[in-house]
């Protein structure tokens, strides 16, 4: 038994220091080559002018301000796409999964049709059409659709009444377009669209999936209790199924902040977008690219710690 | 600040550049210059429908081939992207950076590379629509711009439009042809980029050449021209003399037609430039006949100005500042002796 | 009795009759346009002149038929088509070995991994008398297929061995391998791709020049492998016990009995699951386009924008492109149902 014990610790011994050797290895080629070419390193860009300036932000970012206000801003967008796309999706999901269990063959139909295709098409390519879609079909600029009073569907995008400084601030026509107001880009729309039509799909078959795997006996024993099906489908069927799919969405969710970074393909500049640009700016790939991952890799943790509560929460909601 | 600043500087790897490498003997010892290019700007470097490059970019990778292996045609070509390009050299996978690229302090300064002549003389200009009755940039005001991430011109057009006191809303694209696509679906009331390429754009790219315009406004110095790696001399030194024999070239008047035939010419600085009288190539690391086999490959900087961008080509574009210093422009090669 | 079924299902009570009146008025509102567009007015000549009098009254098809090429092979050399096309063949043949049940087992698993293997010295050549074709002018279809079959072949064994790793008794394996898997998982594949395109030239040894193409396809591997791992983690946590103790009364030793009994039926059970990932990989290498590989969705692009006669009908050739891609996420949706 000790001997096993002395076997284990040397061939932990012996992982440990093939992978520390190994990454040694990498940070000293990296190092010298960094030194040989005279490229900079160091994370002190951060705090010098980004020297480009973002053209939609929540957060105004100029040339002048430093790169790490453009980091923010970008991770704002990114959040600013991700935040309603998953609500929305979650809306539509569920919908289209009531549409793939409905009885009525029409609605199930067309239920299944967009399942089908918009899950079997590349997202990136989903995207690639919906920006063509708003940027070549809709009207020019000057030349903008009055959807509702105060509110403008052109290339530029959705133009809505605002609150700018307190008060409303309707937009109309003016030099360039429409101004006033707030306005949402196409780049905007269409990653927003995309994100949601592609996350709301698997989130329908999820559910459908969940429903489907439920012992039939369930809906027998409520049909037998004197419910309506449509009862039987909400009171019963419906609540077991959404604690069973939880899990799965949220993973959906997950995938939906991780596919947000695709909007770096149309130009909305997000997180992995200015990323890229600063990139350029600087040289500094590494610390970029570092960046980008590690607020990755929190946003995960911090999904996964929620989605953990909202689990534990099901689950003593069941027991209850 | 400056505390914080500074933790953040220690964060670095390293801190000191410096030394030589030996990117020549390990071109001769391939037999082949790996040089990066753009993934298509007509005039400048972009692959025919057959998969051949052609443009002034890639005539200077040809010439130096032609120089340092005695074959034009020993090259690997490499697009690039604007934001992969300079990644690409520091880290070995070309060993020229020949991709309408902008000279600038920051780039040759803190990006690892050296820029080694200049190729050609560019400024940033405009493109609108014709029927957008604009005629000046200052009339740009609240418009929205189509610009390609990770240029220079993402830079200009902030300072540009600071100094004027207006504010525009940049439309950034990662790549070159959704950005265009963008613009000329009318996503964008103006593109902007260098003038040569807002040419190209113009002649090539659009519906109707006739519905468009570049505005007068020329916001911009960009000077192109190729980079190396840092820390090598020698390298740095033969792409730089071969550019520099190419401009020399035309002003001795030495064409790609008349290379052999002016071997008996009596001029010593025709002599000396093909290699009859002094051997110039060896302080390069090179042959006699270095310079001779480069204008005999691609001809001299004249004719790879016209035939790719000048006056035979479709883009038709001025020699303007690109002319030789005798012939009002700037283009200057000091002395090949 | 049917009309009755029928009668109750599109008109049983007020919602329901609300909804088919909804979804037939919706139908009739959307059909009759799309089918003037897509066939009535549609022009099917490669004609742009024509196709331009159209002024999108009508689908000019004609593009997919003046692009196919372009689309379809990227800039490979012209001349040399029917080498990516076999290449192609190879890769979609073995999917349809799997999908339709014309090979299974051992056999299955060879093709599946000898295809890819095969297309790869087919599209470079460099051996018997082939012309070497470098990986920047590899494009179109078969890049998509190649990434994805590769990826898979790459990812597989690397999975099952992570997987493996992760039920070691050693923790500091498990806490490293964890660490992989998870970071794989937290971030999204642009981030390693970008990674592969900007980072990892920088940490190669001097001298050593690896190529877009190798270092995407390193990047897929390392991180479809964790996704991998999981579903292979799964399939052994799920393996019965007894079955294990059988094999070692049988007198297998551990390492027998893993080989021999219990990984080739956790692949079995997890066979779905792994072609489920198949689907996955096969829409995502579309995200190599944002790294300059120009696969089917690339080649989309560069087949369209840089040409303003054609430009106009993006949305016919998107058509095209999507089309494909839909028939080989059903195809690899048949193999993962063949194989469940």
């Amino acid at each position: 038994m000790a001997a096993g014990r002395t076997a284990s610790r040397a061939a932990q011994a012996l992982i440990l220091a093939v992978v520390v050797g190994l990454l040694a290895l990498l940070v000293t080629t990296t190092a010298d080559h960094l030194q040989q070419r005279g490229i900079r390193s160091g994370f002190d860009f951060l705090l010098e002018p980004a020297g480009f300036s973002i053209g939609e932000s929540l957060l105004p970012v100029e040339a002048e301000d430093s790169t790490l206000r453009a980091f923010a801003a970008g991770l704002l967008n990114t959040l600013r796409v991700a935040l309603p796309g998953a609500l929305l999706a979650t809306l539509i999901g569920v919908l289209a999964g009531f549409g793939r269990l409905a009885d009525n063959p029409l609605v199930r139909g067309l239920a299944s049709a967009y399942v089908n295709a918009f899950r079997n098409i590349p997202l990136l390519l989903q995207l690639l059409a919906w920006y063509f879609l708003l940027t070549d079909l809709l009207p020019a600029t000057d030349a903008a659709l009055r959807v509702a009073p105060g509110v403008f569907l052109s290339k530029s995008g959705l133009a809505l009444p605002w609150w700018v400084d307190g008060a409303l601030e309707i937009p109309e026509p003016g030099g360039f377009g429409i101004d006033g107001g707030a306005r949402l880009t196409p780049e905007y729309l269409a990653i927003l669209l995309g994100l949601t039509f592609y996350s709301a799909a698997y989130i329908a078959e999820t559910l459908r999936g969940a429903v489907e795997a439920l012992p039939p006996g369930q809906r027998l024993s409520a049909l037998a209790l004197g419910m309506t099906p449509r009862q039987a489908f909400v009171l019963v069927l419906l609540p077991q199924a959404w604690r069973a799919a939880l899990p799965p969405v949220t993973s959906q969710l997950l995938n939906l902040f991780k596919n947000a970074s695709l909007a770096v393909a149309i130009g909305y500049p997000d997180l992995v977008s200015v990323a890229g640009t600063s990139l350029n700016q600087t040289g500094r790939a590494i610390e970029c690219l570092a960046i980008v991952i590690a607020v990755y890799l929190l946003l995960s943790l911090l999904a996964a710690a929620l989605s953990h509560r909202l689990e534990q929460r099901a689950l003593r909601g069941q027991a209850a | 600040m400056s505390r914080l600043k500074a933790a953040l500087a220690a964060l670095a790897l390293v801190s000191t550049p410096a030394l030589a490498g030996k990117t020549l003997d390990a071109i001769k010892a391939k037999g082949q210059i790996a040089c990066g290019v753009s993934t298509g700007v007509i005039g400048f470097s972009a692959a025919d429908s057959q998969g051949q490059w052609k443009g002034l970019d890639v005539d200077v990778c040809k010439a130096l081939a032609a120089a340092v292996l005695g074959d034009a045609n020993k090259v690997r070509w490499v697009p690039l992207n604007s934001q992969q390009r300079f990644t690409a050299l520091q880290s070995g996978e070309v060993d020229i950076l020949s991709r309408n690229t902008t000279w600038s302090l920051t780039r040759d300064a803190a990006l690892g590379l050296h820029f080694t002549a200049v190729t050609y003389y560019d400024g940033q200009g405009f493109l609108v629509a014709r029927k957008s009755k604009v005629t000046s940039a200052k009339q740009l005001k609240n418009a929205e711009i189509c610009v390609q991430s990770g240029t220079t011109t993402e830079k200009n057009l902030s300072d540009y439009f600071r100094t004027q006191g207006i504010k525009v809303k940049p439309v950034v694209f990662e790549k070159f042809e959704p950005s265009i696509k963008a613009f000329f679906s009318g996503r964008c009331q103006a593109y902007t980029t260098d003038a040569s390429a807002l040419a190209f754009i113009r002649t090539k790219e659009a519906p109707n050449p006739d519905d468009y315009v570049v505005l007068p406004e020329i916001i911009s110095k960009e000077p192109l021209g190729p980079a190396v790696r840092r820390g090598d001399d020698e390298w740095f030194a033969v792409v730089k003399w071969t550019i520099n024999a190419l401009i020399e070239a035309e002003e001795l008047g030495i064409t790609q037609a008349k290379v052999d035939s002016l071997k008996a010419s009596p001029d010593p600085a025709v002599q000396r430039f093909l290699g009859v009288g002094e051997d110039l190539g060896k302080s390069l690391g090179l042959d006699r006949e270095w310079a001779a086999r480069a204008v005999k490959a691609v001809g001299n900087y004249g004719e790879i100005f016209n035939r790719n961008v000048g006056a035979d080509s479709p883009l038709k574009l001025p020699r303007g500042l690109n002319a030789q210093w005798n012939k009002g422009g700037i283009l200057y090669a000091p002395p090949l002796r | 009795m049917m009309l009755v079924t029928l009668r109750r299902r599109f008109f049983g009570d007020g919602l329901n009759t609300a909804l088919t009146l909804l979804v037939l008025a919706a139908l009739a509102l959307c059909l009759p346009p799309l089918l003037n567009w897509a066939v009535i007015n549609a022009r099917f000549a490669p004609d742009a002149a024509a196709c331009e009098t159209l002024d999108h009254a009508g689908a000019c098809w004609g593009v997919v038929a003046e692009k196919a090429r372009f689309i379809l092979l990227g800039r490979y050399p012209a001349d040399q088509a029917w080498r990516p096309f076999l290449a192609a063949g190879l890769i979609t043949g073995s999917w349809l070995a799997a999908a339709f049940g014309w090979l299974r087992g051992g056999k299955l698993a060879s093709a599946l991994f000898l295809a890819p293997l095969l297309a790869l010295p087919l599209l470079g050549g460099g051996l018997a008398g082939l012309s070497d074709v470098p990986t920047e002018l590899w494009g179109g279809l078969p890049l998509t297929l190649l990434l994805t079959s590769a990826g898979m072949a790459g990812a597989l064994p690397l999975g099952i061995a992570v997987a493996y790793g992760r039920r070691s008794a050693l923790p500091i394996l498990r806490g490293l391998l964890t660490g992989y898997v998870e970071l794989a998982r937290g971030i999204p594949l642009v981030a390693a791709l970008f990674v592969a395109s900007f980072l990892l030239p920088l940490f190669f040894p001097d001298g050593v020049a690896v190529d877009m193409l190798w270092r995407v396809l390193i990047a897929i591997v390392l991180f479809a492998a964790a996704y991998l791992s999981e579903i292979v983690r799964g399939g052994l946590q799920a393996f019965p016990a007894g079955q294990l103790d059988a094999a070692l009364a049988l007198g297998f030793n551990r390492w027998q009995t893993q080989r021999w009994i219990v990984l080739p039926q956790v692949l079995r059970d997890v066979a779905p699951s792994l072609a489920n990932s198949a689907i996955a990989l096969f829409k995502d290498t579309s995200l190599v386009t944002i790294v300059s590989l120009y696969e089917l969705t690339g080649s989309l692009g560069l087949a369209l924008a840089g040409d303003p006669q054609w430009r106009p009908f993006y949305l016919e050739a998107w058509l095209f492109i999507a089309a494909i891609y839909w028939l080989g996420c059903a195809l690899l949706a048949k193999v993962s149902q063949r194989l469940g």
